[in-house]
Parts: structure tokens; C-alpha cells; sequence
């Protein structure tokens, strides 16, 4: 059928680094094509960069995101650090993965409770952010803030984790397994999320390949990426953990791979507090002189996938240039394959499932006229419009499928 | 494999192509290639070694343009990135979206904020100037005396 | 008892808009209404239009295509409104002001009530912001 119904889906979509405009070309309830604007949030970071000096451009890189406001400094610190060629003490290497896998835990906990919002299942969307607060609680003890936590430094990190405060944030930590349990037994077991989710937004393994999508999101498809094992740093290679991958790369499979990497990263961070209790308190930096001429990539993983910064150094005290790779950058245009032939309804949950943190609902619906570029129509317009359709529907004597 | 052999091998395989090879640090290298071989090399990389493409940086220096398209090597971890320089006045080079999907919106990206062609390019709309800058303004470029 | 007041006594909505921001603020938005601070007990609700608004919320540095969008909305918003700006790029553009892309700060662009720092405000800040301005006479 030629006529097609266009459905906007933005453009504010803040909750990650690419914010844009979904124009969902719908037959019916059937979404048939998708467009995608983006630009809006567009704050010339990379440029902005080349300003800096390498300490500031820590706090720069750390509002990427702000969920992800760990994972980019990590990746930044991982590329400068490659530069200079410097080699981290071992307590820095534990603060940062456990300020790591504590950003991954909030950020999955923040993801379930989205992932409900979207199903209008609002229950788990209030019972996954209850469970967070104790987290960010978490974060404001050690870092001092909630969110955005200034960390990380070049050559270590800026604070140290007491070894007096270690009992506390395995208290939390137990606390959050047993939450963690609950939650995914209220979303595993759940017949009405099997239903919703199942068999929707399926990306093939080759589809991950072809966008070369990352994280989770290729976890979820059986692909095994993980940055964290295959090019480690920090203190990952130090624990033992497991990579979590799924079959069926549905939302529910992208799901389960997140439910489940909670334990993984819980148990990472008692790990790393075993190894914290064994080094020396304080030892938490090294000392940089310059950052040399060079070239130096740095990756980490975050929540939802490969972060990437590609520094260029010149012997000055700032980047040269600064190339940023966020995850959602590859995630999102999996899009195209995920929702088209899926209704309405699917779709918006399965542009949630490679989490680009779809919160936004409340600015889904306003009518932001121009921004379509279209024509407005009146109230007339429209009700003539609708007249005509249901002419046409009743000619063809066929209902929506 | 070594990281060494690996970049030593794909650098003979394209023997009249490569202008120089370099390893950074054990996991990571920089082949400089003629930028009319890009495709090939980067066909080789995708298809038969089963490399995955994760960004272009495009730099603007006194050399001209240039771009380094970075592929991972997920098993080993190796970065390998493809270095090719470009000219000066009218850079332009053959579009990788045609091999796979994952470089179209950053070919789009890299031609509005340095102006660098892709030619062949599937879609080569506006992706984030639209209402933050002009037509025809490069705001990455740099001035050079 | 002006008509101001009569319109802002109970149940205020809130429109959020989110400009070019690093989506701290917006978490910490939707942190307020989620269990541990709740703030529908109070009547205050997020809804899907600026028709339906008494309060809007700004937050992220503006950039020039959010301009326009912004003033659009503000056009739309049914009178009287009370603007907030949230966080430091929604009061000054805090690291982004020297963005090349950045349109100022929210109150360059539409008149703004009440200003609540921080990056980001915690919820108990916003909370406490909007406490302040419903008692603003």
C-alpha cells in the first residue's frame, strides 16, 4: 500500500550521547520503514576536546553520558595511558572496575525498570529504581556524587576507597543479589513479559556482524563480544568472571544477558574488594610527567557495549584530536533491522532493547510541528482525513490485519 | 597468530599498496595504505579474516586529510587501523557502506564536519548540521599557515 | 488570591524538555517521581504535553536546533507557566558554553522562574527548588 501514516518519536531522546528523531513510516499498526534525525544533541565534544588539557578533558568525556559516566574517562584513560605508556598501580586498577561494575549494575537496574515502563508493565519500573537508590548511595560514599563521579585521573585514580568502608559496600552488594533474584524472577517468569517480548526485535547473527553492533546488544544474539576479555584492562583480567551470551537475540534475550551480567558484575566488585583488602591503602596514583608524541586507542566496556576514544597526541598538554565511539553510535542503527514489520507497539520496545534509555515517553507524543517539516493540519483537515480512510478501509472490505 | 605476523602478512598480501607498517604496542598496529586500496584492504579484513569495523577518525593535518579506519580483531583484541592520507583540496574516497552498514552514519558525520566525499556513498544525507550549522561550512577543518 | 496563585496552588504538572544534555538531569527528574522520593504524593505528575503543563523543566545546554524548539514550545505552553532550568548547563551551559554549537543558556532564550545548580541536582535539590517556587509570590 502506498499510504503511509508517519509517527515521530522524538526527537528529544536524552538519555544517551546521539539524541534524535525516529520517524516510524507505519502501514496500519505495521511499522514499514524508519528514518531517523539526529543533531539535537549535537555539543561538538571532539572539538571542544582539542581546547582542554588532559586532566580537564576527563570531566568533558564524563558528560558524554551520564549513565555512561564512568566508561568513557576509562576508555579516555586506557588510550592516554597508552600514549605515555604508563602502567597503573594495582589498588587504582581495582577502584577503577569496581567504580565500573557498579556503573554497569545501575545502569542495568535503570535499563529493567525502563524496559518495563515501555511494556507499561510499571510495576517492575518502580521495584528496578527502588533497587538503584542503594547503588547511587553507594556512589555518593565513595566519589562523593551520584552521578558523574570524577574519578579517574591519568596515571590512577583521584580517590581511594578506605579499606573501612569495604564492609559497607558488601553489605549493599548482598543486599542487591537478593534483589537482583527477585527482579528476575518477577521478568524471567513473568507469562505476560514472555509474551510481549519474545520473538520481537530479532537481530540475526549477521545483522550484529553487518552493523557491527556491540555490548549487550550482540551478547544477546550469541556474538561474544566482550571488551573486558578480549583486550583487557584494569582490573579485569585479575577475577574471575564469565561472559554472559544468549541465543535468539529477541528483547527477551537482551533481557536475560543483562539480568544475568548483574551477578557477574557483583561478584567482579567482591572480588576486587578482596584484592583491595591486600594492597597497600593510598597507593593510588603514579606519577606522569608529559604525554608524549603518538597515537594511542583506548577501549572499555560499558553497560551498553565498546566504548572507543582515539587520542592523537602532539607533545602538548591537550589531544591534537580526540575521536569518540560511543556504543549506541553502532547499536542504534541496528534499528532498521530490529523494527521494520514489527507494529507500533513492538517497535518502541524494541528500539528500547539495545538501551539507548528510551525514558523519554513524555515527549514521544508532543507535536513538534516543526521539526516534521510538514504542513500542519487542522482539526478539520484531520477530520475529513479520517473520513476518507474509513471510506477507503470500508471499499476494500478488508480490516488490519 | 603473533600481532607482528599478522600485520607483517596482510602488509605483504598488499605489498604495492602499503606505503608503511607500524605496531604501536602489542595489541594494536597502523598499516598506511594508498587510499584507492582501502576497499580491497578493507573487503579482505571483513570478509575473509572476520575483522569488525569500529569507527573512522578522520584528522585534518598540514598532510591533508586523513582517515583511519579502525577494525578489531575480537578474539585476539588487536586494533589494526587503516591509515590513508587524502588530498588537500578536493578529499574524497570510495565509501566502505556498501560492504557493510555500521560505517554509513559515520561517513555521513566525517562529510560534514571535514568535508571529505565518499563517493558511492547509499545515502548521503545531512546527519547532525541540520539547524547547527550551514551548508558547505566544515567546523572541524583547521587553518594552517 | 490572584489568578496566579489560584493556578499554582495544588497538583502542579510538569512538561520535562531535555536539550543537548548528558541525561544526568533527566535521571535525576525521573528519580523524583520513582519510590524513594515520590513525588506524586505532592500532585506533581509528568505529562505528555506542553498543553497540558503548569511547569516546565529545561534542562542540558541549548543548542541552535533546539532553539527553535524550545521557543516553539514555550509559544505553545498554556499561560501562566512557571520555567525551570535544571543543572549547570541549563543555568550558564557549564562545560559546553564554549561549545561552537551552543545557543545560550536557557534564560537568554525564554524568561525563566527559578534556577536549581548542580551537576546534577540531587532529587532532594529539585525537590526543594520546586517547594521554593510554589511558594513564590
Amino acid at each position: 500500500m502506498s499510504r503511509k501514516t508517519l509517527i515521530p518519536i522524538g526527537p528529544y531522546h536524552p538519555l544517551q550521547e546521539e539524541p534524535e528523531l525516529f520517524k516510524l513510516f507505519c502501514d496500519g499498526e505495521i511499522v514499514r520503514d524508519i528514518k531517523w534525525e539526529t543533531g539535537y544533541n549535537h555539543r561538538s565534544i571532539e572539538k571542544l576536546s582539542e581546547s582542554k588539557t588532559y586532566d580537564q578533558v576527563f570531566f568533558l568525556v564524563e558528560r558524554i553520558c551520564g549513565i555512561c559516566s564512568t566508561s568513557h574517562p576509562f576508555a579516555f584513560a586506557n588510550a592516554v595511558e597508552e600514549i605515555a605508556g604508563i602502567e597503573i598501580t594495582d589498588r587504582a586498577k581495582y577502584i577503577r572496575s569496581i567504580i565500573g561494575e557498579l556503573e554497569r549494575l545501575h545502569s542495568h537496574l535503570l535499563w529493567v525498570g525502563l524496559a518495563g515502563h515501555f511494556l507499561g508493565y510499571n510495576t517492575v519500573f518502580m521495584w528496578a529504581w527502588k533497587y538503584r537508590e542503594p547503588v547511587l548511595d553507594l556512589f555518593e560514599m565513595i566519589t562523593g556524587n551520584r552521578n558523574s563521579y570524577a574519578m579517574f585521573k591519568v596515571g590512577g585514580v583521584r580517590r581511594d576507597i578506605e579499606n573501612s568502608k569495604i564492609p559497607v559496600i558488601r553489605k549493599v552488594l548482598s543486599d542487591a543479589r537478593k534483589k537482583i533474584d527477585l527482579l528476575a524472577g518477577a521478568v524471567m517468569d513473568d507469562p505476560v513479559i514472555h509474551a510481549r517480548t519474545k520473538g520481537v526485535g530479532v537481530l540475526t547473527r549477521q545483522d550484529i556482524i553487518d552493523y557491527a553492533a556491540v555490548g549487550p546488544t550482540a551478547r544477546a544474539s550469541g556474538v561474544p563480544i566482550d571488551i573486558r576479555k578480549d583486550d583487557p584492562y584494569a582490573a579485569y583480567p585479575l577475577v574471575n568472571w564469565k561472559v554472559i551470551t544468549a541465543e535468539g537475540g529477541d528483547v527477551f534475550a537482551k533481557a536475560e544477558v543483562r539480568l544475568l551480567e548483574m551477578y557477574e558484575s557483583v561478584s567482579i566488585i567482591e572480588q576486587c574488594l578482596d584484592g583491595l583488602e591486600k594492597v597497600r591503602e593510598g597507593d593510588i596514583t603514579v606519577k606522569v610527567n608529559e604525554i608524549p608524541e603518538g597515537i594511542g586507542a583506548g577501549r572499555a566496556e560499558a553497560p551498553r557495549g565498546e566504548v572507543f576514544h582515539f587520542v592523537v597526541s602532539d607533545g602538548s598538554n591537550s589531544p591534537a584530536r580526540h575521536k569518540i565511539r560511543a556504543p549506541s553510535y553502532v547499536n542504534i542503527a541496528t534499528f532498521k533491522k530490529s523494527c521494520i514489520g514489527q507494529t507500533i507497539a513492538d517497535a518502541t520496545i524494541s528500539l528500547a532493547a539495545v538501551d539507548p534509555c528510551y525514558c523519554c515517553t513524555e515527549r514521544m507524543a508532543a507535536a513538534y510541528d516543526v521539526s516534521s517539516g510538514k504542513r500542519l493540519l487542522n482539526a478539520n483537515d484531520l477530520i475529513a482525513l479520517s473520513l476518507k480512510r474509513t471510506e477507503e478501509i470500508r471499499k476494500s472490505g478488508a480490516g488490519h490485519e | 597468530m603473533e600481532t607482528e605476523e599478522v600485520i607483517e602478512n596482510i602488509a605483504k598480501k598488499f605489498i604495492s599498496d602499503t606505503v608503511a607498517f607500524d605496531l604501536v604496542k602489542s595489541r594494536r598496529g597502523i598499516i598506511t595504505i594508498r587510499h584507492t586500496a582501502l576497499t580491497a584492504i578493507a573487503e579482505y579484513l571483513y570478509r575473509s579474516e572476520g575483522y569488525r569495523f569500529i569507527i573512522a577518525s578522520a584528522l585534518h593535518t598540514r598532510r591533508g586529510f586523513e582517515i583511519y579506519s579502525h577494525f578489531s580483531m575480537d578474539t585476539s583484541g588487536l586494533i589494526l587501523s587503516l591509515h590513508v592520507i587524502l588530498d588537500k583540496e578536493k578529499p574524497r574516497i570510495e565509501s566502505l557502506s556498501n560492504m557493510f552498514s555500521a560505517s554509513n552514519w559515520i561517513e555521513r558525520e566525517m562529510h560534514e564536519l571535514f568535508g571529505i566525499d565518499f563517493l558511492n556513498h547509499p545515502n548521503q544525507e545531512k546527519l547532525i548540521s541540520d539547524g547547527n550549522w550551514a551548508e558547505g561550512v566544515y567546523p572541524y577543518r583547521k587553518e594552517f599557515k | 488570591m490572584g489568578f496566579k496563585d489560584y493556578c499554582f496552588r495544588k497538583s502542579l504538572w510538569v512538561f520535562h524538555f531535555g536539550g543537548a544534555s548528558c541525561n544526568n538531569c533527566d535521571i535525576e527528574i525521573l528519580d523524583c517521581l520513582t519510590p524513594r522520593h515520590d513525588l506524586e504524593r505532592f500532585g506533581i505528575l509528568l505529562v505528555g504535553s506542553i498543553r497540558h503543563a503548569d511547569v516546565l523543566l529545561v534542562n542540558g545546554s541549548i543548542n541552535t536546533r533546539d532553539k527553535d524548539r524550545l521557543i516553539e514550545l514555550y509559544r505553545q505552553a498554556p499561560k501562566p507557566i512557571l520555567v525551570v532550568a535544571i543543572g549547570a548547563c541549563g543555568c550558564t551551559g557549564g562545560i559546553f558554553a564554549e561549545s561552537l554549537t551552543f545557543a545560550g543558556p536557557v534564560d537568554a532564550i525564554i524568561p525563566v522562574d527559578a534556577y536549581i545548580p548542580g551537576c546534577p541536582p540531587k532529587p532532594e535539590a529539585i525537590i526543594a527548588g520546586i517547594v521554593k517556587l510554589a511558594g513564590k509570590k
